[in-house]
């Protein structure tokens, strides 16, 4: 296996097993190795419900934005005239930020005349670093309002490579979708899973996904969820696209109880046991 | 006294729009003058994000004492607008501008 | 001119299926709008004819023109997307990273960097078979979903409303949180939220539940896969109460949503149609109807 190797997991459609795959996974691969596992779904951020660890370090995330010094301003709106997200505005005699619309470009700030729009430091979430044995698990928490989750997730994959710079393996569980939170979270890894879950639904957003990974030129393979549910739709795309199929979960009413309740499934059934150690080896031997 | 409101058209008779941000005319109506005169604000159905602010600085801009609307604005258009000394009225919505104007005068709709 | 919002939070709850039912007990006294743009699945189950198609321009994306570049650096100095790639003479935009924000544009000292409108997607205006429009989009693979798409949705879907004087405007949203979600709740006059009794159902619950007290929206909760987990449920239904949320009905776990759903049909629909589960979906529409004013037909 290459080192570091970086594995990200992720869909196109949401609720397809992402954080349950994620978990399980980063957890019964810890019993062999060192795991750091990182929640990106800093929107909905739920592996911390399924892994009891002590905490290591919690931090704030932050995000710039201007901040106006009525004292230094001469009320030229230089500012509103470069700034391309209306976050920034004169209103009389008054400049205005609009916190939610600004994108921290520094524009307005760096090109005003009079230094009269510092950049300022502004709680945009947090980030959790927790320990249990041999897995680290690194989670980002967008505070509710706020509505960028890019930069959340650029600062969890930052602080992986700053406070455990010899992780070997790294387990990325990223946001739902094909938008840019996505191709934040995934662009800088070795190998993608996409879960899926064998109904048309699935199958619709597992396309828009495999097109999503491919643009990025990154190598993926398929897990099906809830196996068994729906019809052979995705089992005949991935067999047109030369898709791999690397593992499969079997629709379990069980161990959606398991889920439902918090647990990690692995350790109560043996079925999920052996096809995750299956997939385990596979990626392993890339 | 110079009044704003929101509206669909550029008439007496023409609606109101209920929307601030993205209201397709701004209609302004000088009472001592007592001429009627429009702004388009149309481009700002465009605008996916800061309409209202955007809306807002062309009302500012105005120096209008009122403005009637329909709904109210939107929480950034609000912020923007408290940088100016004026007095909203909304619930005029579902009004003709004239029927506004009236239901104004008689102190039948609510300051926001 | 009401307008409904079908949130979740968590994906995968049963969102879009319960959203497109609702939107054909609604028949054509409303407007349908898919404002789940990345990854909308709405239309897998309504079947819409496409009336008109529009592209979606959505900010701006830099380019450099190589010719009249000096690679003097400047650009990448400025940028603070990582949006400009070199190899030391040879200066590029991602557009990936590139967030449209005119930065670089502007210090470039022999204006090699130009702006052009950056394609998002797409947007449709069609007909389902309830007889009312349906306003969907598709956003562009790796777009930006800043949420300016989602509001493009519901502004079209609105202004139908308004224009054909439809009484409903009904909004299937996105999963999550973030910027798509917030444009959805815009201007909407009551949330309907549909979890499932687990550990992360009731998480993300509360977190949406935190979004939407910020907006003050009124809000009611759908309880799918209702038998899944009992101790759930029941802390769901204790957390409603206590935040003074209706509770609009639950649902058992169903399989025949998805045979349905094989089918591009909805469960309200034959075979299904005098399902238990289709009854009961459709008394929680009449409550939802009744929360709105919107039952006097």
């Amino acid at each position: 296996m290459k080192k570091p190797m970086k594995i990200a997991i992720a869909s196109g459609k949401g609720g397809t097993g992402k954080t349950t795959l994620s978990t399980n996974l980063s957890a019964l691969w810890a019993e062999r190795r060192r795991v750091t596992l990182l929640d990106l779904d800093v929107e909905e951020p739920n592996s911390g419900l399924f892994l009891n660890g002590t905490l290591v370090k919690q931090e704030t995330i932050e995000k710039f934005i201007p901040v106006w010094n009525p004292d230094a301003c001469r009320l030229c709106g230089k500012c509103q005239e470069v700034c391309e997200f209306n976050a920034v505005m004169k209103l009389g005699t008054e400049i205005m930020v609009f916190p939610e619309l600004c994108h921290g470009c520094y524009a307005c700030s760096d090109l005003c005349p009079n230094s009269a729009l510092p950049m300022a430091a502004r709680p945009m979430g947090e980030l959790n670093h927790y320990r249990m044995d041999k897995l680290d698990f690194i989670e980002g928490r967008l505070a509710v309002g706020e509505e960028q989750a890019v930069p959340a997730i650029k600062r969890v994959k930052e602080y992986q490579k700053q406070e455990l710079p010899d992780s070997d393996l790294i387990i990325l569980d990223s946001p739902p979708g094909t938008s840019c939170p996505v191709i934040e979270a995934v662009k800088d890894v070795d190998f993608v899973i996409l879960i899926t879950e064998p109904t048309p639904f699935g199958l619709h957003d597992l396309k828009l996904a495999v097109e999503t990974i491919r643009g990025l030129g990154k190598e993926t393979g398929i897990v099906i969820n809830r196996d068994g549910i729906g019809d052979d739709g995705v089992e005949q795309y991935c067999s047109d696209e030369g898709l791999r199929i690397i593992a499969r979960i079997p629709q379990d009413r069980g161990m959606a109880k398991t889920y439902s309740a918090g647990k990690l499934i692995y350790p109560s059934y043996p079925v999920m046991k052996e096809e995750l150690s299956r997939l385990i080896d596979f990626l392993e031997a890339l | 006294m110079k009044i704003v409101f929101t509206a669909k058209g550029n008439t007496w008779e023409d609606a109101m729009d209920p929307r601030f941000g993205r209201a397709d005319y701004l209609l302004v109506f000088d009472e001592e003058s007592k001429e009627l005169s429009v702004v388009d604000n149309r481009e700002q159905s465009q605008q996916e994000h800061g309409a209202g602010p955007r809306t807002a600085q062309k009302v500012i801009d105005i120096k209008p004492d009122v403005v009637i609307t329909g709904n109210g604005p939107g929480g950034n258009a609000s912020r923007a607008l408290e940088a100016a000394t004026l007095e909203m009225y909304v619930g005029a919505g579902d009004m003709s501008i004239k029927e506004a104007y009236e239901a104004f005068k008689a102190g039948k709709l609510a300051k926001a | 001119m009401k307008e409904i919002v079908v949130l979740s939070g968590k994906g995968g709850t049963g969102k879009t299926s319960l959203t497109a039912s609702f939107a054909l007990l609604a028949g054509s006294s409303a407007v349908v709008a898919d404002c789940d743009v990345d990854a909308s699945d709405m239309h897998l189950l309504l079947a819409p004819v496409v009336e008109m198609e529009e592209m979606f321009y959505s900010g701006k994306e830099a380019v450099i023109d190589s010719d009249a570049c000096i690679s003097c650096n400047r650009c990448l100095e400025v940028c603070h997307f990582d949006a400009v790639e070199t190899d030391g003479t040879l200066y590029e935009i991602n557009s990936v990273n590139c967030e449209g924000c005119s930065y670089c544009e502007r210090v470039c000292p022999v204006d090699a960097i130009t702006m052009k409108p950056s394609l998002a997607g797409d947007w449709y205006v069609s007909k389902i078979r309830s007889g009312a429009k349906m306003v969907h989009a598709q956003l562009g693979i790796g777009a930006e979903n800043s949420g300016k798409l989602v509001a493009r949705v519901k502004n079209e879907a609105k202004d139908v409303a308004s224009k054909d004087s439809k009484a409903l405007v009904l909004v299937d949203g996105s999963p999550g949180i973030g910027c798509p979600v917030v444009s959805s709740l815009s201007g909407a006059n009551y949330i309907v939220i549909v979890t499932e009794p687990t550990i992360s159902g009731l998480h993300d619950l509360k977190r949406l539940r935190e979004l939407i007290v910020k907006f003050r929206l009124p809000s009611g909760c759908i309880i799918n896969k209702a038998d899944l987990n009992s101790g759930y449920k029941d802390e769901i239904q204790k957390y409603l109460k206590k935040e003074k949320m209706d509770m609009l009905g639950t649902l058992p776990y169903d399989e025949n949503i998805t045979s349905a759903m094989v089918q591009g049909k909805s469960i309200l629909e034959e075979p299904y149609s005098n399902s238990e589960t289709a009854g009961t979906i459709r008394e929680i529409w009449k409550n939802i109807q009744f929360k709105l004013g919107l039952d006097g037909e």
